[in-house]
């Protein structure tokens, strides 16, 4: 696992993962604490365990789990739309712990079936072009789901520029007709009132 | 371990979304090798002017690349020291606007997709150049569709901001128009109104 990003104990830190439905997400994960006395990372810390919390775009949650710390998690979306996959310690220590620091080392895949690669050996020729090519085929699947999910996503912007336009249009013709009759409605008003007072 | 290398059908890296909240700094870290090159793109998507701070340092806290309020940038690097490289984004500028950070840190060039493609005696089968054809093509999609899917959901968020600002300031002008219209007739009619009872008749 590569790529590693420093949390407080205590703290979550949620990444956004944006997928069309039925699309399958997975996370492999890995979490060291820092030790005050060793003044190192430790490479396995003893009742560590980190919460993963997926929620679904409506904030209704998908996955709600507590995993050792080491793991691999994953869920399937219903629905399309930003997903957020939170990460959370379950140390109970209180947070005045000066110096206290989790590193998390994360790789989340979307889309991909695991290819086991050793089926693929095991059997001849044939078998693993076979397996490859539906490995392949999987992929042209997502593919042919992200550009759909993005299809939806442009509609929407779409409609919203659309709306935004006419909006504008619809506003400055009302404003311009507050406009005109708030001026005629003011002069009106005055002379009325100047006659009233004698002055005109 | 092994599962993951072999998941890796593109060279191993990572890609990520996350949230920057204002005024608030986010590293990331890497091991990896000398000799070896990594690029890391990156775009906001969502937030403020669309911009956040950036800079990668090597192991021995060089700074090999900084930028100030960057919309998006594209930084590849060969690594000259092995140890950890860190890239953090920074939202520090900022006050109130939360970003919505995309990156992807590439590392490594391709590996092969026949196990010895470049040790062959032989030339590569129909079957097998296919395969490398359909591989190379497919890479180039996920890098369209990445790039689109990124400039979409940015447009798209300029244009809700820009939608609920009209309504905002559509509303806003409404009021100012009537308080201000009303308020001009009243101040009028207020300096021809005498206090004194009994004044006003006496017009002649």
């Amino acid at each position: 696992l590569a790529l590693y990003f420093q949390s407080g104990e205590r703290e979550e830190k949620c990444i956004i993962e944006d997928v069309p439905s039925d699309t399958l997400v997975i996370g492999n994960y890995k979490v060291q604490r820092w030790d005050i006395h060793k003044q190192e990372f430790l490479e396995s810390a003893p009742g560590l365990g980190m919460f993963v919390t997926v929620t679904t775009p409506d904030g209704e949650v998908l996955l709600s789990k507590l995993y050792g710390p080491q793991g691999t998690f994953s869920f399937t979306s219903y629905l399309s739309g930003e997903h957020a996959i939170c990460f959370q310690s379950n140390s109970t220590r209180l947070v005045a712990f000066a110096g206290s620091k989790l590193r998390i080392h994360l790789d989340i895949r979307v889309g991909e079936h695991f290819l086991d690669e050793s089926v693929v050996q095991a059997k001849d020729k044939v078998n693993e072009v076979n397996i490859r090519l539906e490995h392949l085929i999987e992929q042209i699947h997502h593919i042919s789901k992200e550009q759909n999910y993005e299809r939806e996503r442009e509609e929407k912007f779409r409609k919203t520029s659309e709306e935004t336009n006419s909006n504008i249009l619809w506003w400055a013709v009302v404003q311009t007709g507050i406009l005109i009759s708030i001026g005629i409605w003011q002069i009106k008003s005055l002379r009325d009132f100047f006659i009233s007072k004698k002055l005109v | 371990a092994v599962l993951l290398a072999l998941l890796a059908l593109r060279a191993g890296g990572t890609e990520l979304t996350f949230e920057l909240p204002d005024s608030a700094k986010q590293c990331f870290h890497q091991e990896l090798e000398r000799g070896l090159k990594f690029t890391l793109d990156y775009q906001v998507i969502t937030g403020g002017h669309y911009d956040v701070d950036c800079y990668v340092e090597d192991p021995n806290g060089r700074t090999i690349y900084k930028e100030t309020k960057k919309q998006y940038d594209s930084f590849p690097h060969h690594t000259e020291v092995k140890g950890v490289y860190t890239f953090c984004f920074s939202n520090e500028f900022s006050t109130f606007s939360h970003k919505t950070v995309y990156f992807d840190f590439q590392v490594g060039d391709e590996p092969p997709i026949l196990p010895d493609m470049s040790n062959r005696v032989t030339a590569l089968t129909q079957m097998e150049s296919a395969c490398v054809t359909i591989h190379e093509a497919l890479n180039t999609v996920i890098d369209s569709q990445t790039h689109y899917r990124l400039r979409e959901a940015q447009d798209r968020s300029r244009a809700e901001d820009l939608n609920g600002r009209v309504s905002y300031w559509s509303v806003g002008e409404t009021l100012i128009l009537f308080v201000v219209s009303i308020g001009q007739v009243m101040l009028l009619k207020s300096f021809f109104t005498e206090k004194r009872p009994g004044s006003s008749r006496a017009g002649t």
